[in-house]
């Protein structure tokens, strides 16, 4: 073997890189020409034929729009929360926190050690209406007697933010502890205030953290499915629940599969808008 | 050699390879069981893989379970992993529609939805052995011959059911009627109701003065409207399966559409549950066992066989408080436990037969108002 590579060293690299391309194509590539394949059929179930129906494509677009809109609303919403309540966080620990640092971040993924349906369930007791959190926003009077949270908006983008945090708040804790406290020195010693400090030292090498983190975030948050299906009604429900329920309820392969491509393809674009927003560099660190 | 050329050539070379793998066969083989010999469906095994909906089966030991193990010697592997006719069916349909075994025996589908006569005209499940089954002549005549299976060939039914309305009384007095659970102010927010089309839509038909029996298109929207009615106002807030019962208990719904035996079940431990059907009649089906692609016909009609047996028919009803499709089983139940073989839920009579009705096969496959329900529950 070792002669083999020494008389063809060009074909190491390959060589090496078979099986993670082999695992792609075989898990990833297949797959999704299967499913485009199915996304073009027609007819019913059982009895499905290929018939390039790319009418299915323009009919779920109609038909699942309010989906598709709640979806990409409630992953924003979930994304914005997870930054606002992640960034201090992990400032302090990156920062502040000394040696219990690494306590405090097994603590953002403590959660994890719990299976994601089991947390999402969780909620149901917390935001009940004889619950805690519905009794404590009684007293101060942001609900009314007899309003309650569970079954509503709020109810849905609270779990997924909770369900997202440590996609958040991991490439974010990344990024700060990196930063070399000798540049906010620096930047002291040129008479920056603490303000100037923030805004042109940490936050600018802050950003490929914060870029990979509302990736990870809002990305899986918008094809989520449970926290709608647990913590909302029919009201809620986003456009995972629709593909669920038409690959596993009405049998609807083609409008299943054309409703996963049409996803797949919005967040492509909104990738590829947000790259040339913030600059593809920082895409990748 | 061009390095470049080789390795297009390699991916080339995969992806064809992968290709031939259509997608459902990979799940099947990844399903496929390690028991062997299991295509035929020939052979007598000694382990009979059963899959049921949960709250089906009794478990105060010694069960009849384990009864039928030590009679036997065929040991139970019992998976209470139905919570959905549609669900479960496409959980199964993969391997099934290859050809291929699921590594059940036994599965159970509900004669109101359209599953039963899919499995049976796609030829996915495999015909009972009745030389093993003489119990068969249990089977009550009301029974003796459904519509996707006239003769019996394939399937036997495990219990029958009824749809009404069940209700927490530590947040509710009685809610006897769909009026009351769509409009009552009390229970806003508090409802749920099933996620199967015939037993919700159903109910709501009855309500409305119409008859499930023969669905009409305007029948069916009348009744489709008026649960998107009670969505909209926020009066109904989940559709569930089986698992209504944890929340209702709790109390985070007050009232739900319910099958009857889960809550005579609850009841038990929750004295506080009540069903009834409501006063404008119910829903009443058939669960049914059938024999998938590569389960063993002889293993599974033996299981039927004995669950056919009166004695062990009435210990069944008794356990699960559901409708027993076996004669003779009110009469076994009599000598031990009179109560239970008078409750008219297990054991129904003319009065309480007459308040429920069985759902329109036809309407099951008509594809519209499949679609017409997915949104009403907002998919």
């Amino acid at each position: 073997m070792g002669a083999f590579f020494h008389r063809h060293p060009r074909l190491t690299p390959y060589l090496l890189l078979a099986p993670g391309l082999a695992w792609l194509a075989l898990f990833f590539l297949v797959p999704l020409a299967f499913l485009a394949y199915q996304s073009l059929q027609s007819g019913v179930f059982p009895n499905f034929e290929f018939t390039w129906e790319f009418s299915n494509f323009t009919e779920v677009l109609t038909d699942y729009r309010e989906q598709f809109l709640r979806s990409f609303l409630y992953a924003a919403i979930a994304t914005v929360i997870s930054l606002l309540l992640a960034y201090p966080l992990v400032y302090w620990i990156a920062f502040r926190s000394g040696p219990w640092r690494n306590l405090f971040l097994l603590a953002i993924i403590a959660p994890f050690f719990v299976t994601y349906l089991i947390r999402t369930l969780a909620w149901l007791n917390i935001l009940a209406d004889e619950g805690p959190v519905v009794g404590f926003l009684q007293t101060i009077h942001v609900l009314g007697e007899g309003e309650g949270l569970l079954f509503t908006s709020v109810a849905v983008v609270g779990g997924i933010t909770y369900n997202f945090f440590p996609f958040m708040a991991l490439p974010l804790y990344v990024s700060l502890e990196q930063i070399d406290p000798r540049l906010l020195e620096a930047a002291k010693d040129l008479y920056a205030s603490p303000r100037q400090a923030f805004m042109r030292v940490t936050l600018p090498l802050s950003a490929p953290g914060i870029v990979a983190g509302t990736l990870l975030t809002f990305i899986p948050a918008a094809g989520d499915f449970i926290n709608a299906e647990l913590l909302g009604t029919p009201k809620q429900q986003m456009i995972g629940n629709v593909i669920q329920a038409k690959f596993l309820e009405s049998l609807d392969y083609p409008s299943a599969a054309s409703l996963s491509f049409v996803l797949m393809a919005f967040i492509l674009v909104g990738l590829l808008l947000y790259a040339k927003l913030v600059g593809s560099e920082k895409l990748t660190g | 050699m061009n390095p470049r050329l080789t390795r297009n050539e390699l991916l080339r070379r995969g992806a064809a390879g992968g290709a031939l793998l259509a997608f459902p066969s990979i799940l099947a083989a990844c399903g496929g069981g390690d028991d062997g010999g299991s295509t035929a469906g020939g052979e007598l095994k000694t382990v009979l893989n059963f899959a049921n909906w949960p709250y089906y089966i009794d478990t105060e030991k010694p069960t009849t379970l384990q009864d039928f193990t030590t009679q036997s010697n065929i040991k139970v592997n019992y998976f209470e992993e139905i919570n959905d006719n549609a669900e479960y069916f496409a959980k199964v349909q993969g391997p099934l529609s290859q050809g291929d075994g699921i590594d059940r025996d036994i599965f159970v589908f509900t004669d109101n939805s359209r599953f039963p006569g899919i499995l049976v005209n796609e030829g996915w499940v495999q015909k009972l052995d009745t030389s093993l089954i003489p119990n068969m002549e249990n089977l009550v005549d009301a029974q003796a011959s459904p519509p996707f299976d006239p003769n019996r060939e394939y399937s036997l039914p495990w219990q029958s059911g009824m749809t009404g309305i069940a209700w927490n009384e530590e947040l509710t007095g009685p809610v006897e009627s769909i009026e009351q659970l769509f409009e009552d102010p009390k229970l806003k927010g508090k409802v749920s109701m099933l996620q199967e089309l015939a037993d919700s839509v159903g109910l709501v038909m009855l309500a409305n003065g119409d008859d499930p029996t023969t669905v009409t298109d305007d029948s069916f929207n009348a009744a489709v409207d008026r649960v998107q009615a009670a969505v909209d106002s926020g009066q109904v807030v989940r559709f569930t399966g089986n698992d209504f019962a944890q929340p209702l208990t709790r109390g985070t719904f007050a009232a739900s559409v319910a099958w009857s035996g889960d809550v005579v079940q609850l009841l038990a431990d929750n004295p506080k549950l009540k069903w009834a059907i409501p006063t404008d009649g119910g829903m009443i089906w058939t669960d049914n066992m059938l024999i998938p692609t590569g389960g063993s016909v002889p293993t599974a009609s033996t299981y039927m066989n004995y669950v056919y047996d009166p004695v062990i028919a009435a210990r069944l009803a008794a356990a699960i408080a559901y409708v027993t499709p076996v004669k003779g089983a009110k009469e076994e139940l009599a000598k031990t436990n009179p109560e239970m073989a008078a409750n008219p839920l297990i054991f129904p009579d003319e009065e309480t037969l007459a308040q429920v009705k069985q759902f329109d096969d036809a309407a099951l496959e008509n594809d519209e108002y499949i679609t017409l329900w997915q949104g009403v529950l907002g998919q």
